[in-house]
């Protein structure tokens, strides 16, 4: 046993199973080698599996050339990366001053009861991983709760059932209308500022954003739901996931392009002006939910 | 070259060298526990605190990390570096009362009692040792960990590293010496730089674990003032 436990990392490496060498060489592959790009590595294995398999770091300091000393310690420096499996669904309560005066405690008492953990574990069907943080930067709402994300504010304890049942349904299965983080934005082209809107075939019930996109020398039109927190499309070419396609204005012509990389995968971002002043700008990666809305 | 003043007296230096490089040049002593030449300065034990500027707007530098300026006024001994240092010291004595290497340091700074809860911790988190893994052993099997009061060293996972080849050369340069101290079997240490030749306290109820090397003797002096 001890045997296996001092075994070289190259030796680790083949034996580990859950793990995937090809994928986090992929991950790797996206960032560049300098020192800068570690925690943008390690971000993405743990979008990835969850949490940092020990695996996944050692593949990560012997194929990046960084030593596994600096690779350990900035996977336990930050909070956010766990070493240890988390479950589906992460729930974080705010512990900071505001939400502690707010009734914060109260809040996790709630918590560690309906879920039967302390902060920090995970429970035995793997559902629900509970933790703590110091201060989530939004004192005016508190106590907040974060559930895979979604930020909730003013808590009661007699809302935390209700919240622990929808995140087990899934919020991105949210109904649209009912949440308003869902919202419908109308966009124009940011080069002859000509409309995209598209009323001939609507998506999730409302004009849809009519662009025209080329994709390995074939072209074809491309229908995105015009709701802000959508991700509903209509394409007319067959856009295998992973890939970057080009978008075109259908007035113009014109390649709508921006200046800046998406923050998840790099891939192009492209800008559209929303009626009213603003820019909402998607990522141009097929499968890649990365968008930002900057209104005026 | 810089020149710059340390306690009254002109030095000039060239341009990079340290405060602590320059004043020990002078052969003014500014005790420290993080630094040693040949490894990067790091200004983690902030025992060689000096005081730079005039007057109202003097402040306290670490010595290690802050490079010679022109016509700096640097004060090596002044009231507040003084105090400063002994504050720390008291801190540093407090988190590993069982230091050799500290207990003399605060002997030698004239404290006589810990005011301060005994934590008998193993490590002073100086960084020596990560370095010396580092940059002199080209190993880089140790390192730190976790964050804040959790702040810890040691391989990663806790697994014996792949990389370390048991020089000891991170037992050799610590200053708390708690993983090379054997005392009672000198020749079983590695550089016997802990032994102490007279023995340990005897009157050290109140200190159990203890073993009290201050001069004179903390224990003691405490047990006498009741």
């Amino acid at each position: 046993m001890k045997q296996e436990a001092f075994a070289s990392s190259s030796d680790r490496v083949e034996v580990c199973e859950d793990v995937d060498v090809t994928n986090i060489l992929r991950i790797l592959e996206k960032h560049n080698e300098d020192r800068g790009g570690l925690i943008a590595i390690l971000e993405e294995i743990q979008g990835e599996y969850g949490y940092l398999p020990e695996e996944a770091l050692r593949i990560v300091s012997d194929r990046s050339r960084r030593s596994l000393v600096d690779v350990y310690g900035v996977a336990t420096f930050y909070r956010s990366f766990s070493l240890k499996p988390r479950g589906k669904h992460l729930v974080c309560a705010c512990l900071g001053t505001a939400c502690h005066v707010r009734g914060a405690p109260r809040i996790v008492e709630e918590l560690k009861h309906q879920l039967g953990i302390k902060p920090g574990e995970t429970t035995p069907d793997k559902e629900f991983t509970l933790e703590t943080v110091n201060c989530l930067g939004a004192c005016a709402l508190g106590p907040v709760v974060v559930i895979d994300g979604h930020y909730f504010s003013k808590v009661r304890t007699s809302r935390i059932g209700q919240l622990l049942d929808e995140a087990r349904k899934g919020f991105d299965s949210a109904e649209i209308g009912k949440d308003k983080r869902i919202f419908p934005i109308s966009v124009s082209c940011p080069h002859c500022n000509r409309s995209l809107m598209d009323e001939t075939l609507p998506i999730d019930g409302y004009p849809s954003i009519k662009v025209n996109i080329t994709h390995d020398h074939e072209e074809g039109w491309l229908r995105l739901s015009c709701l802000y927190g959508s991700h509903n499309i209509a394409a007319e070419l067959d856009i295998p996931g992973n890939t970057v396609v080009k978008i075109h204005c259908p007035h113009c012509g014109l390649e709508i392009l921006c200046t800046s990389d998406c923050s998840m995968c790099r891939a192009p971002m492209v800008p559209m002006l929303v009626h009213g002043g603003g820019v909402v700008k998607i990522c141009s990666r097929r499968g890649c939910k990365n968008h930002m809305l900057d209104l005026v | 070259m810089i020149t710059l003043r340390i306690n009254g007296l002109d030095v000039s230096v060239e341009k990079g060298t340290t405060l602590l490089e320059a004043a020990r040049f002078l052969g003014f002593a500014i005790p420290t526990l993080c630094h040693m030449d040949g490894l990067s300065p790091y200004g983690a034990c902030r025992l060689c605190v000096v005081e730079i500027g005039e007057a109202p707007k003097a402040k306290l530098v670490s010595s290690c990390t802050y490079p010679a300026e022109e016509g700096l006024k640097v004060r090596t001994t002044s009231s507040r570096v003084l105090r400063a240092r002994r504050m720390i010291l008291e801190l540093l004595l407090a988190s590993c009362p069982q230091s050799k290497t500290i207990q003399d340091l605060a002997s030698k700074h004239g404290i006589r009692r810990q005011r301060f809860k005994q934590e008998y911790e193993d490590c002073i988190l100086c960084g020596l040792c990560v370095r010396m893994c580092e940059e002199q052993m080209m190993a880089k099997a140790i390192g730190f960990r976790n964050r804040g009061e959790n702040r810890e060293i040691g391989t990663p996972f806790d697994v014996k590293s792949d990389v370390c080849r048991l020089c000891g050369g991170c037992m050799y340069i610590c200053p708390v010496c708690q993983l090379r101290c054997t005392y009672n079997e000198p020749e079983k240490a590695i550089c016997g730089g802990c032994m102490n030749l007279s023995p340990p306290c005897i009157e050290k109820e109140p200190f159990d674990d203890m073993m009290c090397y201050m001069d004179p003797c903390v224990a003691c002096e405490i047990q006498n003032n009741k």
